[in-house]
């Protein structure tokens, strides 16, 4: 090994082999036979169950959870996939800690909720590991639909669609299908390559073609698209990012979180991915966190996640904030940056301390640091959209744009969390929408 | 801490906690441990006549029922009685007694239902030093077919027959252990004391098929692809084991009968339970299996504690405290009227009182849009199951609507004074008187 947590500058192997591997395992390991009875023996099989109503894809949570305990996780995995074809990779990635979990009566009761995302887990794995793709399609209906964009949204659409009989073409502008499920989400979330395998999984359905390396403005256009399908769904969710406006913000080692961690994730060894010594993450939200864990994990020596509001104003829930101060991040709040210094490349990074109106105090503080994250938000991108309001694209009912024949949902759309599950949720309703449209 | 001592038809131990002929005690070494965790006696498990032991199957012997976290609620077995050497038996016995002279040692007994029989082992067990016998007119499996066990039990006759010889060969004190395979439990108990039994036991097992293989198609136990029916215990049979015993304290035929009651007691709670039915002591077995010989100190620090609240200065007082208390249905006061109340701050709304009252029961519970389970006491006819599907202790209760207030549902007063099913005038007999 050449390097170490002390080498400065940014290099990649700061950390033997064998600490990136126990680092970057499972956040939450899956849950065995036994574990999965204990806690599936928790659930109260609630009426009109609280964790249901918090669910965005309404899974049938105390249904579920019964299959499991009588023994039947693949008829559990069913129930949750008939909602949310995704259920798998929501398992790992919901903030359940803010959803389901969160309005259960068991957190109610005893502080400690039933543990549905881990339950969800254990019954998809279990059908997904026998290699079974539970579902058919319906008789072809003639109808061809256009999906733009692979990841949660335009996946669950184009499932729904191709269940329903219509025949489906996505078209994606990278080179891999998943959307932020592959290039996104932070790697402890899921492991082994899972993001590829599920895909591969949900195309067993059929009907379903992808091209990758096509998209909006890249080849293609939403009026060809128009008048070459039956419908179009638009899943492109928010391809770009905001920029910090800030003095220096050119200089090298000054880069967009999520690049770093689409380069993270698509990294065959995690021992070659470089990170700088002195890390500062600038955000508070989810990417921010994990951008700033995953940076920790790497073997970066200080990281220093720094956001311009107070700590209850972070979108990252408490969950993940916490889950960054036991990585040795140092979250930062009521700081907003002022200046990137360096010759060339980034040095340091002045803050000016706010109150909690944003307003400044004057007070400044420099931190040491030879990369620089920002993770302060994404943005949409593209021309030709149809209508846009507030950074989205406006949508009413079950995804419907201002364009006929158009539909939107995902990040890309106006309404809902910006979360995996919100995606899978808008998409298989749109879908149903589309179908209802086609069908008339 | 009070005084657990107990004195059951002249047998004293120090407390009232014995472990029932089975598995537990059927050897010195099981009996020596179970003395040093502190059980006040055994019922040695049972012996056969002299001659070659019995065999046991060599497959599973025991099926089982669970609860959530599988907590074992009930367990079934097709064990027989002891199989080993008579002579072994009554060697260790006489062993163990000489080493605990103040804990009880009785030993059980099932032999062919002849005189001779039954004359020649009261015979061999005469200077083992046991306190007394119990006679296994219980076992509901393998025995029975070979005319012994609940085959004796469920006859009145032979029941009686056995007895009086047991009686009239041994001076030891007798139990009789009755089967809860019959449909009158008060029968075999008469037929005990007129045969001149000092006490009954009950109860042994249940004839029963815990679970059926759905891949062999057979039940469990199942032994190379066939099962048979065993015999159930553990606490799913407590409720069943608490009312035999209740119907023999309370039979004026048999009321002075003593009772060792056995079936499901797990806890200090479930032993007072038998007591107050009129129990003098009490048996266990699945509860020694499930979690061990210790549990007897949970059960002895629980009953203590429980007479001191009490100010019980000896278990005699609490022996039957029940009884009276145990009456028919037609003598219950049908002008006790309560409802139903939800403690809001207790609720964790999970909404099971709602789906059972809704579903199943007389939609007395309303939900608000909020999630706020009330109850509607113009419906309530107070079953008390919203109480019983609740997960949470005392967050529903049933509360007594005063004499002389409304009843919502009737819409009328409730009356001041009792009035039972023998005076109601919807009764068909009163009706007639009436006429
Ligand atoms: C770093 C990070 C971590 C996150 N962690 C979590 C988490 O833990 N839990 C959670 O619930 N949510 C998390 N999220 C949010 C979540 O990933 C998104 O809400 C979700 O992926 C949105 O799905 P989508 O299908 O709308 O968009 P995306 O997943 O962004 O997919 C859009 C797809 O469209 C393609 N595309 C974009 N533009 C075009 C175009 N013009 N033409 C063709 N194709 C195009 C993209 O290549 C991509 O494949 C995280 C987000 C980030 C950035
Ligand atoms: C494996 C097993 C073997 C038993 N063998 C005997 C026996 O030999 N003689 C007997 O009188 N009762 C026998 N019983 C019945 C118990 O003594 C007792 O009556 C019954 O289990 C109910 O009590 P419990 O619920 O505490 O287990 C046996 C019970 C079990 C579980
Ligand atoms: S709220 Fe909790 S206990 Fe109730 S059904 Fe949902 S998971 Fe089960
Ligand atoms: S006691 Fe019975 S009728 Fe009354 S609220 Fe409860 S379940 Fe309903
Ligand atoms: S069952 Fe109990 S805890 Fe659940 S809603 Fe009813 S009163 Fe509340």
């Amino acid at each position: 090994m050449t390097s170490n947590a002390l080498t400065p500058g940014i290099v990649s192997g700061r950390l033997p082999a064998e600490d990136l591997v126990e680092n970057f395992s499972d956040l939450h390991p899956p849950l065995d036979d036994h574990e999965a009875l204990v806690a599936a023996d928790r659930c109260y099989f609630c009426h009109d169950a609280p964790c249901m109503t918090a669910c965005p894809t309404d899974i049938d949570i105390p249904l579920f959870i019964r299959q499991i305990a009588t023994g039947t996780p693949d008829a559990a995995a069913k129930t949750i996939l008939e909602q949310n074809i995704l259920g798998g990779m929501c398992a790992r990635v919901c903030p359940t800690e803010t959803l389901c979990e969160q309005v259960c009566v068991r957190e109610t009761a005893e502080g400690k909720p039933v543990e549905i995302g881990n339950l969800q887990r254990y019954a998809t794995d279990t059908l997904m590991a026998s290699g079974v793709h539970p579902f058919t399609r319906a008789a072809a209906t003639g109808k061809k639909v256009a999906v733009v964009g692979a990841g949660p949204a335009g996946l669950s659409c184009a499932h729904r669609l191709a269940s329903k009989g219509h025949d489906v073409t996505i078209y994606d502008a990278r080179a891999k299908s998943g959307g932020l499920n592959e290039f996104g989400i932070a790697a402890y979330k899921s492991v082994d390559n899972f993001a590829e395998k599920e895909v591969d999984w949900l195309l067993q359905i059929g009907g379903i073609t992808v091209e990758h390396g096509k998209g909006l403005g890249a080849g293609l256009s939403l009026e060809k698209l128009k008048a070459d399908y039956d419908a179009v769904f638009l899943g492109i969710g928010l391809a770009g990012v905001n920029a910090l406006n800030v003095d220096g913000e050119d200089k090298d080692g000054v880069l967009d979180a999520v690049d770093f961690i689409a380069e993270l994730r698509q990294a065959d060894d995690l021992s070659q991915v470089a990170i700088g010594r002195d890390v500062v993450v600038i955000g508070g939200g989810m990417t921010a966190v994990d951008a700033a864990v995953q940076a920790k994990l790497l073997g970066a020596l200080n990281v220093s996640l720094v956001y311009r509001r107070g700590k209850d104003r972070m979108n990252a829930s408490a969950f993940e904030q916490e889950l960054a101060a036991t990585k040795g991040v140092r979250i930062i709040t009521n700081a907003s940056p002022k200046a990137v210094i360096g010759n060339g490349a980034v040095q340091e990074i002045e803050f000016e301390y706010t109150d909690d109106d944003l307003q400044a105090t004057g007070q400044t503080v420099r931190l040491a640091a030879d990369q620089v994250f920002k993770a302060i938000g994404q943005q949409l991108g593209g021309d030709d959209l149809p209508a846009v309001e507030r950074g989205k694209i406006t949508v009413s009912g079950a995804g419907r744009t201002s364009m006929a024949g158009v539909w939107a949902g995902g990040d890309c759309a106006s309404g809902g969390d910006d979360l995996t599950v919100t995606a899978v949720a808008e998409g298989r309703d749109a879908a149903e929408d589309i179908h209802a449209a086609l069908s008339a | 801490m009070a005084d657990l001592t107990s004195e059951f038809i002249g047998i004293k131990s120090p407390n009232p906690f014995w472990l029932a002929s089975a598995p537990p005690t059927d050897k010195e070494y099981n009996v020596r441990r179970a003395f040093e965790a502190g059980w006040g006696g055994v019922v040695w498990k049972t012996l056969g006549s002299e001659g070659p032991p019995v065999v046991n199957v060599n497959g599973p012997r025991y099926g089982a029922i669970w609860g959530a976290d599988r907590r074992l609620l009930g367990l079934n077995n097709i064990e027989l009685i002891t199989d080993r050497p008579l002579e072994t038996n009554l060697r260790e016995i006489k062993s163990v007694k000489r080493d605990y002279p103040d804990r009880a040692v009785i030993i059980s007994l099932m032999v062919p239902c002849d005189e001779e029989s039954w004359r020649e082992i009261l015979y061999r067990i005469e200077d083992t030093g046991a306190d007394g016998v119990e006679l296994n007119f219980g076992c509901p499996h393998g025995m029975a077919e070979r005319g012994m066990g609940s085959a004796v039990g469920q006859v009145p006759e032979y029941i009686e027959m056995v007895t009086s010889w047991v009686k009239q060969y041994s001076k030891m004190p007798c139990i009789v252990k009755l089967t809860p395979n019959i449909t009158d439990v008060r029968k075999p108990a008469e037929a005990a004391l007129r045969g001149g039994a000092d006490a009954v036991s009950l109860i042994n097992t249940i004839n029963s098929i815990t679970s059926v293989d759905l891949d062999d198609f057979a039940p469990e136990p199942t032994i190379d692809g066939k099962g048979t029916h065993g015999g159930y215990c553990g606490p799913a049979v407590k409720p069943i084991a608490l009312n035999m015993v209740a119907e023999i304290a309370r039979s004026p035929e048999t009321a002075n009968l003593p009772i060792s009651g056995i079936g499901g007691v797990t806890t200090w709670r479930d032993a007072a339970e038998f007591m107050a039915l009129g129990a003098g002591n009490v048996q266990v077995c699945t509860a020694a299996m499930t979690y061990g010989f210790k549990v007897v100190q949970e059960m002895i620090s629980g009953l203590s504690d429980y007479m001191d609240r009490k100010g019980m200065t000896s278990t005699s007082e609490l022996v039957g405290r029940a009884v009276p208390n145990v009456t028919d249905w037609q003598y219950l006061n049908l002008n006790y009227v309560t409802k139903a109340k939800i403690d809001q701050d207790a609720c964790i709304s999970c909404g099971r009182c709602f789906a059972a009252c809704e579903d199943t029961s007389h939609q007395a519970i309303e939900m608000s849009e909020d999630r706020v389970f009330t109850v509607k006491d113009d419906e309530c006819v107070a079953c008390n199951l919203c109480v019983n599907v609740c997960p949470i202790e005392n967050c529903i209760t049933m509360e007594q609507v005063a004499a002389g207030q409304l009843d919502e549902r009737t819409g009328e007063k409730v009356p001041e004074e009792y009035g039972n099913w023998t005076q109601h005038p919807n009764n068909p007999s009163n009706f007639e008187a009436a006429e």
